[in-house]
């Protein structure tokens, strides 16, 4: 299954999740801290240097999946033109845009599996409490295999209604969507059985 | 538990399916994502506890950085922007869903998931979703709520659909059917 992890290999790459995390954490609390128009251009222009550091083709990536903040960024804008407090809203659209590649920075740089031992790490402490954590990682495990066999067998259901149906696809293909996933689901519940079970 | 486990990781997979087949339109000629219809069937469906567990392992791994959200998106970055209110309001919206599907036995299924949908799929995540805007944008409830109003009319067709659609099911596999079981 494709990930959003970047397809340049970059050397955050080796350092551990956990602490990448943490940085991201303490850098939000930062941005949130001050409302000062001079320190958030500093820190969007520090946060896109860190992104220009392994290479065009990274900072290219990383400036497409911010894209989708455009709409939010137009909105707060002109709202604040309107209520003529445009500083106050470019406060605002820079600290979005910061917190937001921050963020994406940390999940390009970081492989499903160290992320997965991540939260394996923080659930450890609710184990006192009866959480099972390999069912959690069985149930992480299910979603991912499925999703794209859930999506094929989606993909047959809308071929099957295009050849014998005039009209577009519509909401009813949902129903035997669901039934197909209720049914993977109670194969798969029986072959865990078989299997000796959880 | 075997089944359990499996019916919620195949919902969890049913939204993130649901956000990977783009092509359907809800009869106004208007693409909208199937992916809240999903929310409010694991309420109806598997019931609060095991659907509110479906939504929020889905979400749990868009935040590991998978692009389950429609359009590919996904990854922390999803959560630091103004709109993330919406998501943490999914599972708390599909447990409050099921948790209206199991106390309205009396009525009949379709009923009973129409106005679970509404209120758990509708109201509850908008609070949160209203909430999010509130703090990153900076705004009054009702200034955050406006941005948002346009897209309550396809909501509601979607909860009228989650209705119908959990009939449907509960006809197709009414033993699977947790939330009423």
């Amino acid at each position: 299954m494709i990930s959003l992890t970047s397809p340049v290999e970059t050397r955050a790459h080796g350092w551990p999740a956990g602490a990448k995390l943490a940085a991201l954490c303490a850098a939000t609390v930062v941005l949130f801290a001050t409302d000062a128009l001079l320190w958030h251009g500093v820190f969007l222009a520090l946060t896109l240097g860190l992104y220009a550091l392994p290479g065009a083709l990274f900072l290219r990536t990383g400036v497409v999946r911010l894209k989708p903040l455009w709409i939010f960024a137009a909105v707060i804008l002109l709202w604040h033109l309107v209520t003529a407090d445009l500083l106050a809203g470019l406060v605002i659209v820079m600290r979005m845009m910061t917190a937001v590649a921050l963020a994406n920075l940390v999940t390009m740089t970081t492989r499903l599996s160290d992320m997965m031992g991540v939260v394996r790490w923080l659930l450890t402490p609710f184990r006192a409490f009866g959480l099972r954590t390999d069912v959690v990682e069985l149930a992480m495990a299910l979603v991912i295999r499925f999703t794209p066999v859930l999506a094929d067998k989606g993909r047959m259901l809308a071929l099957a209604w295009r050849a014998r149906a005039v009209r577009r696809v519509g909401w009813r293909i949902i129903t035997p969507f669901a039934v197909l996933a209720i049914d993977d689901a109670e194969h798969v519940a029986d072959a865990l059985r078989a299997r000796g079970g959880l | 538990m075997e089944r359990s486990l499996t019916l919620i990781a195949l919902f969890a997979a049913l939204i993130a399916a649901l956000g990977l087949i783009p092509k359907f339109t809800l009869g106004f000629g208007v693409p909208i994502t199937a992916q809240t219809l999903g929310v409010m069937l694991c309420g109806t469906v598997l019931g609060a506890r095991r659907g509110g567990l479906a939504v929020l392992l889905f979400i749990a791994l868009v935040a590991l950085g998978l692009p389950l959200l429609a359009g590919g998106r996904g990854g922390l970055g999803v959560f630091a922007t103004p709109s993330t209110g919406f998501l943490i309001g999914w599972p708390v919206g599909a447990f409050v869903c099921g948790l209206i599907m199991e106390r309205s036995r009396r009525l009949p299924v379709a009923w009973a998931a129409g106005i679970a949908s509404v209120l758990g799929g509708i109201v509850v995540i908008y609070v949160f979703g209203v909430a999010g805007l509130m703090r990153a944008l900076d705004k009054s409830a009702l200034e955050s709520l406006s941005l948002v109003t346009a897209f309550i009319p396809g909501d509601l067709v979607k909860a009228v659909l989650a209705g119908l659609i959990t009939a449907g099911l509960a006809r197709a596999r009414p033993a699977s059917l947790l939330s009423r079981g």
